[in-house]
C-alpha cells in the first residue's frame, strides 16, 4: 500500500468519524462546526483524487456558505436538539 | 444582528479585499484554471456575508440593499440568455461560440466563455446574498 | 373535451419519446460514450480531450465541456438556482407579513 493510498484511507476514516460525531452531538451549533470540518476533509479527498474544481466548490460551499446559513437558522430556532 | 467586537471588525475589514479578489480571480480565470462561475460567486458572497456579520446588518444594508441584490441576480441571468441569443443572431444555434477565439491560454480568449462565467458569478453571488437577507429578516420586522 | 385532448397529446408525445429512445438511440454506456477494449481513440471522452482546446479556445477542458459542449445543461442549472432563490425569498416574505 503506497503512502498516498494510506493517507487517503486515513482521511476517509476521519471523515466517517466526523460525520458520526456531527450526528451524535446534542448541541446543534457544535454539530454544524464539526460538519464544516467534515466538508473540508471531503475537499482534501477530492483534491487528492485530482478533481480541483470540485474541491474548490466543496470547500467554498460546505465550509463557507452552508455554515453561515445553518448558524442563522439555529439562531432563529432552538439551539439544543 | 448587532455586530461584533472591534477585533472581529478589524480582522474582517482587513480580510475582505483579499477574499473578494480571490473570488474575482476564480471567476475571471474560469476558462484557464480550475474554478469557474459557481465557486467564485460563492467565495464573493461569503466575503460580503463575513463583512455583514462583523459590522451588523443595519449598517450593511445602507451599502448593499435588498433591491440591489435582486437586480444584480436578474441581470446576471439575463446576460446569459442575451449571450445565448447572440449565438442565434451571428451564428446558427443558441449559445454558439461566435466571438473570436484568440490564442490559447490568454486571458482574453475562448470567445464568450469568460462572459458567460461573469454572468454566472454575478448571479450566484447576488443570489446567495439574497438568501442570506431573506433568512435574516424572516422573523422580525424591518423594511427592505 | 379540452382535458381529453391534453391527455391524448401527452400520451402521444410520451409514446413517441419512448419509441425514439428505445429504438433509434444507442444503448447507454456502449462504445462511443466510453472507451471499451481496443476502441480507445474514437470514444467521446478522448475526442473531447483532443479537440476541446481547438474548438472552444479554452485551456480548461472542464469549462469547454460545461459551457461549450453542454451549454443547455448549465443553463438549466442556472435556472434551478434562480428558482431556489425565488422560492426562499417568497416563503420568508410570507412569514414576515403574517407577524
Amino acid at each position: 500500500m503506497s503512502l498516498e493510498l494510506l493517507i487517503q484511507n486515513a482521511l476517509l476514516v476521519f471523515l466517517f468519524v466526523l460525520c458520526l460525531i456531527a450526528i451524535e452531538l446534542k448541541d446543534l451549533l457544535y454539530s454544524v462546526i464539526v460538519l464544516a470540518g467534515a466538508s473540508i476533509t471531503l475537499a482534501v479527498i477530492f483534491f487528492m483524487l485530482q478533481a480541483p474544481d470540485i474541491a474548490i466548490t466543496q470547500a467554498a460551499v460546505g465550509a463557507g456558505v452552508m455554515t453561515v446559513l445553518f448558524v442563522i437558522a439555529i439562531s432563529r430556532t432552538r439551539r439544543q436538539e | 444582528m448587532a455586530g461584533m467586537t472591534v477585533i472581529v471588525r478589524t480582522i474582517a475589514r482587513l480580510l475582505f479585499p483579499f477574499t473578494f479578489l480571490f473570488g474575482a480571480y476564480i471567476v475571471l480565470h474560469g476558462h484557464l484554471t480550475p474554478g469557474g462561475g459557481f465557486p467564485g460567486g460563492v467565495i464573493i458572497a461569503a466575503s460580503v456575508v463575513m463583512l455583514f456579520l462583523a459590522y451588523g446588518i443595519e449598517r450593511a444594508q445602507k451599502r448593499v440593499g435588498f433591491l440591489h441584490a435582486e437586480v444584480l441576480e436578474s441581470v446576471g441571468g439575463l446576460a446569459i440568455v442575451v449571450l445565448g441569443l447572440f449565438g442565434i443572431l451571428l451564428g446558427i444555434t443558441f449559445l454558439q461560440n461566435v466571438f473570436p477565439l484568440g490564442t490559447l491560454g490568454q486571458l482574453f480568449s475562448a470567445g464568450n466563455l469568460p462572459l458567460l462565467y461573469l454572468g454566472v458569478g454575478t448571479k450566484v453571488a447576488a443570489g446567495l446574498i439574497l438568501i442570506f437577507y431573506a433568512m435574516l429578516f424572516a422573523f422580525r420586522g424591518g423594511e427592505e | 373535451m379540452q382535458r381529453v385532448l391534453a391527455l391524448g397529446m401527452v400520451l402521444v408525445i410520451g409514446a413517441l419519446l419512448v419509441f425514439t429512445v428505445s429504438t433509434n438511440l444507442l444503448p447507454f454506456g456502449s462504445f462511443p460514450m466510453r472507451k471499451i477494449g481496443e476502441n480507445f481513440e474514437n470514444s467521446i471522452g478522448q475526442q473531447i480531450l483532443e479537440n476541446a482546446p481547438l474548438q472552444t479556445g479554452a485551456a480548461n477542458v472542464v469549462t469547454s465541456v460545461v459551457w461549450g459542449y453542454r451549454g443547455y445543461d448549465t443553463l438549466g442549472e442556472v435556472t434551478v438556482l434562480f428558482t431556489a432563490v425565488v422560492g426562499v425569498v417568497m416563503i420568508f416574505r410570507a412569514f414576515r407579513r403574517r407577524e
